[in-house]
């Protein structure tokens, strides 16, 4: 590493003015990028890693922020210019692409005259010089049949295509240095695949340093030469990615990667076994438990779905005549029984989450049968379904919204409780007491508001106020996907803890393989609202025999920095749409039984 | 203010109210509108055993006089003494802002409730009526039901109340629709509850900060459609006083007597003022994510 680096990082610290005060979130951060290097800042939220990218961009409101320190770009010394001569470093030296591609386009400009804009603006180019340059960049990002795309708008793209185009025109100005901040965490798992597998190809063609932030550490493993980790506002350890990952030195770090789910780390046990602890003071790692003996297979489930189907209709024309039907949910059969996780993996639109709703009847099925604890539940009236709801409760993705802001903390879990008249108001506190200790919270916090407490704090409550009805079946629909890395451990132990001592079933829906491998004893594998495969977690997992299933697990990123050289070559083709027409039949599905309990959809 | 009040949290309604109250007490501004508003409702509550002159009483040797000792206020232009017709006339000016938005919130929160929360043809019924309601221009339609329901203060009340409704519709409707995607409102519903517990529970309390401020604001456009009505004989009928009628008299001795278009006019704009702070400061205090 003779060379000059392409950015170097010294000393840097950002604070922001809030109420008065200047707060520092990024302390004393150094760090360089050379030519061709890929640099990862990795670590959870709030640890200032976003912040450090913004910086060097310069991107924050410069009235409520303050950057300190050097930050030098190809010898240049970013904090020194003027705003207007940082316009010119924008997009131009050094670009940027961001988390949300369905929101960092213009929806009203086609996509084209976007990617054109920064050719004429910055290269000086003519209109159809800048034309023709866009559509080979469009080509470069492997945009399928990019010249007769140039036209259309950011809304005839999905996801994943989108961030394509992002990355196009990022690299419209042959940038020396690629900054993307969190470029994959909202696509799907094989979209994401196929970008780092973009970003990789194309740095290696325009020989660019690329800066990755992103809090994944399997993404890391795979794109990163060097990698930074970052814990509120500090760079506790950087070094070489091979060396972080199996030298950490750092407790942080090591904390870290043992949260970090890894697919493929269940090869041999039998049960669903919990996240191994790291006391973050020592570094010590403490053994993970097995979940061992829950499962009843020997009697009756305690839910069985049969056929279900949810179709819901599409309207188009002036009176909104019916002229199709997503297909969400086609023909779903299954069991649950007492004691069991059963996980519906897929990806976004697979049908998954519709599928656990329409169990819960809080979306109406079409068809099919849901037996529950000996309730037929489609054919529940309102007292009926009402008194149903004892028995399967839900958690919900998203902990900042799951809650009621106006509600307090104990209101919130006592309320199911009151409501069904399970007891006395003495009682209900006493109840509300007792899950917040099983949840890992102080009975004292039951007066709090939802505001006051963390997100993986949030996700306990939601997770006891779900469990004051002594439910039997808990719905956890993504129920751990939003949380960071080390919360995300936590919460999963949590409720290995609570199906090990109150014996409950989960129907865990998720789109995370790696979590799902941890904690379930069957998986089902959902494509286009339809199971392809289902069975037991080690056959699924070790001996996948659907292609969708395959595909699938070949685009988890695994936390391996040896797998860097890997790439999965896969197509760049999207997720087909459920929607059909009116009157369409959908074909009878055949099964083969590959094991014992492990079916195939074939054909 | 309005009379809609959340079903109480099972554990915690004590503490909700100490809370909002704490809040309340720190909060200057919402404490400055209380006490504006708590004078002049202590004004016009004490009006008829203060010791100040017979609104009603005219005098011909003292019309149109200036404030002086003998009147503090000055006198209208049939000599009665303005500082005690302010007195009287809040009684009927408070009443007619603060009973119309109390009529519009009662009957159009729900609506709008109602409508935003089961969607469908509810939805489509309640907001084409609101649609038409609103298309009426508010003092055309005030005056009309005033006229119908025949003059009186009450009657002038009802009207600008069911004028000034089908904006509370519109607005509670709005904010159900955003607040209904809400998880946490699914999850009422994967707990048990009816759909009026979680109207009441996690709809209500979570649209109610800009329906406050509403209805702050209008209160001011109330008392001055009252004034308005009272100029056409169909709000509180004369002799008896209200601000709103004095500034109609008043208008036409813009230059001869100033004083007389003057205090109803800073009573008014009083009035509005303390109801916003007020608003203001309830809006804030009734939600426990501010600190």
């Amino acid at each position: 590493m003779s060379e000059a680096p392409v950015l170097s990082v010294k000393n840097l610290n950002t604070s922001f003015l809030v109420d008065g005060e200047w707060k520092n979130v990024v302390r004393d951060v150094s760090f360089d990028v050379y030519p061709g290097e890929t640099v990862a800042i990795v670590g959870e939220s709030g640890s200032g890693k976003s912040v450090t990218s913004l910086s060097i961009m310069r991107l924050l409101a410069a009235n409520t922020s303050r950057i300190e320190g050097r930050i030098m770009l190809s010898g240049r010394d970013l904090l020194s210019i003027s705003e207007k001569e940082m316009r010119g470093v924008r997009g131009n030296a050094a670009a940027m692409i961001f988390q949300e591609p369905m929101t960092s386009l213009n929806p009203i400009f086609t996509i084209g005259r976007q990617i054109s804009e920064v050719l004429t603006r910055h290269k000086g180019l003519s209109k159809s010089q800048a034309r023709a340059e866009t559509v080979r960049l469009l080509e470069k990002v492997r945009i399928p049949n990019a010249g007769a795309r140039f036209d259309d708008y950011p809304h005839q793209f999905s996801g994943g295509m989108r961030q394509r185009v992002m990355i196009a025109m990022a690299l419209a100005s042959k940038p020396k240095l690629l900054i993307a901040d969190e470029p994959t965490t909202a696509l799907d798992v094989t979209i994401q695949g196929q970008i780092l597998d973009l970003i990789k190809v194309l740095q290696e063609e325009e020989g660019m340093s690329v800066l990755f932030v992103t809090h994944d550490m399997g993404v890391v493993a795979e794109i990163a030469d060097r990698t930074i980790v970052m814990y509120r506002g500090e760079a506790v350890e950087s070094g070489p990615t091979e060396e972080i990952f199996h030298r950490g030195k750092h407790p942080y770090t090591r904390a870290l990667l043992s949260a970090v789910p890894r697919l493929g780390s269940m090869q041999d046990r039998k049960w669903p076994t919990r996240f191994p602890v790291v006391d973050i003071k020592t570094g010590e790692v403490a053994e993970s438990l097995e979940v061992t003996g829950t499962v009843a297979t020997g009697r009756m489930p305690v839910l069985a779905v049969k056929n279900l189907v949810t179709r819901f209709p599409v309207r188009s024309g002036l009176f909104a005549r019916q002229t199709g039907a997503v297909h969400a949910v086609e023909n779903i059969s299954f069991d649950l029984f007492q004691g069991e996780t059963l996980s519906l993996v897929g990806e976004s639109g697979c049908g998954k989450s519709t599928t656990g709703r329409s169990i819960m009847r809080l979306i109406e099925p079409t068809g099919g049968d849901v037996a529950l604890d000996g309730y037929d539940v489609l054919r529940l009236d309102n007292v009926g379904l009402r008194d149903m709801r004892k028995t399967i409760q839900m958690i919900f993705q998203d902990p900042f919204s799951s809650l009621n802001p106006r509600m307090t903390v104990g209101a919130a879990i006592s309320e199911p409780f009151v409501k069904h008249k399970l007891g006395t108001m003495k009682e209900a506190k006493e109840k509300t007491a007792d899950l917040l200790r099983k949840v890992g919270l102080s009975p004292d916090m039951a007066g709090r508001y939802p505001h006051e407490f963390s997100g993986g704090q949030r996700q306990r409550i939601a997770i006891a106020r779900a469990l004051s009805l002594d439910p039997k079946v808990i719905v956890a629909d993504e129920s751990v996907s939003a949380l960071d890395v080390s919360i995300k451990a936590q919460v999963c132990n949590l409720l290995l803890d609570l199906q090990q001592s109150l014996n409950l079933a989960f129907l865990f829906i998720s789109h995370d393989m790696a979590v799902v491998e941890r904690v379930s004893h069957r998986v089902a594998v959902m494509y286009l609202g339809e199971i392809v495969e289902i069975g037991p977690r080690a056959a699924v997992f070790d001996n996948p025999q659907h292609p969708y299933t395959k595909k699938l697990m070949a685009a988890v990123p695994v936390p391996d920095p040896s797998r860097r050289g890997l790439r999965r070559g896969i197509s760049n083709d999207e997720l087909k749409s459920p929607v059909r027409s009116i009157g369409y039949q959908p074909p009878k599905r055949q099964y083969r039984e590959v094991s014992d309990g492990h079916l195939v959809q074939v054909a | 203010m309005t009379t809609i009040d959340q079903a109480p949290p099972v554990l915690a309604a004590k503490r909700e109210h100490s809370r909002a109250w704490r809040k309340m007490k720190k909060n200057k501004s919402a404490l400055v509108g209380a006490v504006i508003i708590l004078f002049f409702t202590t004004l016009a509550v004490t009006a008829p055993i203060l010791p100040i002159i017979d609104p009603l009483a005219t005098s011909w040797s003292a019309i149109r006089k200036a404030p002086s000792a003998m009147y503090w206020l000055g006198t209208d232009d049939l000599g009665r003494d303005i500082l005690s017709r302010m007195i009287w006339g809040a009684q009927a000016s408070l009443m007619a802002g603060v009973f119309s938005v109390a009529i519009s919130v009662c009957i159009g929160v729900p609506f709008g409730l109602v409508a935003g929360y089961f969607g469908g043809w509810v939805d489509m019924v309640i907001s084409r009526v609101t649609e038409a309601l609103l298309a009426m221009p508010f003092l055309i339609m005030a005056i009309a039901l005033a006229a119908f329901l025949g003059p009186s203060l009450m009657n002038a009340m009802i009207a600008i109340g069911l004028s000034a409704m089908p904006i509370f519709v519109r607005l509670t409707r709005g904010q159900v629709l955003a607040v209904k995607t809400e998880d946490y409102v699914e999850g009422a519903r994967a707990v048990g509850l009816n759909h009026l517990e979680i109207m009441l529970r996690y709809i209500l309390p979570n649209v109610l900060a800009p329906i406050i401020v509403q209805a702050t604001l209008t209160i001011a456009t109330a008392i001055i459609a009252e004034a308005s009505l009272s100029f056409l004989g169909l709000g509180q009928q004369p002799p008896a006083p209200s601000w709103g009628s004095m500034l109609n008299v008043a208008k036409n001795f813009l230059n001869q007597a100033p004083w007389m278009a003057m205090w109803p006019g800073a009573a008014i704009f009083l009035v509005v003022i303390g109801f916003n702070l007020l608003g203001d400061g309830l809006r804030d205090a009734l939600d426990p994510r501010e600190a």
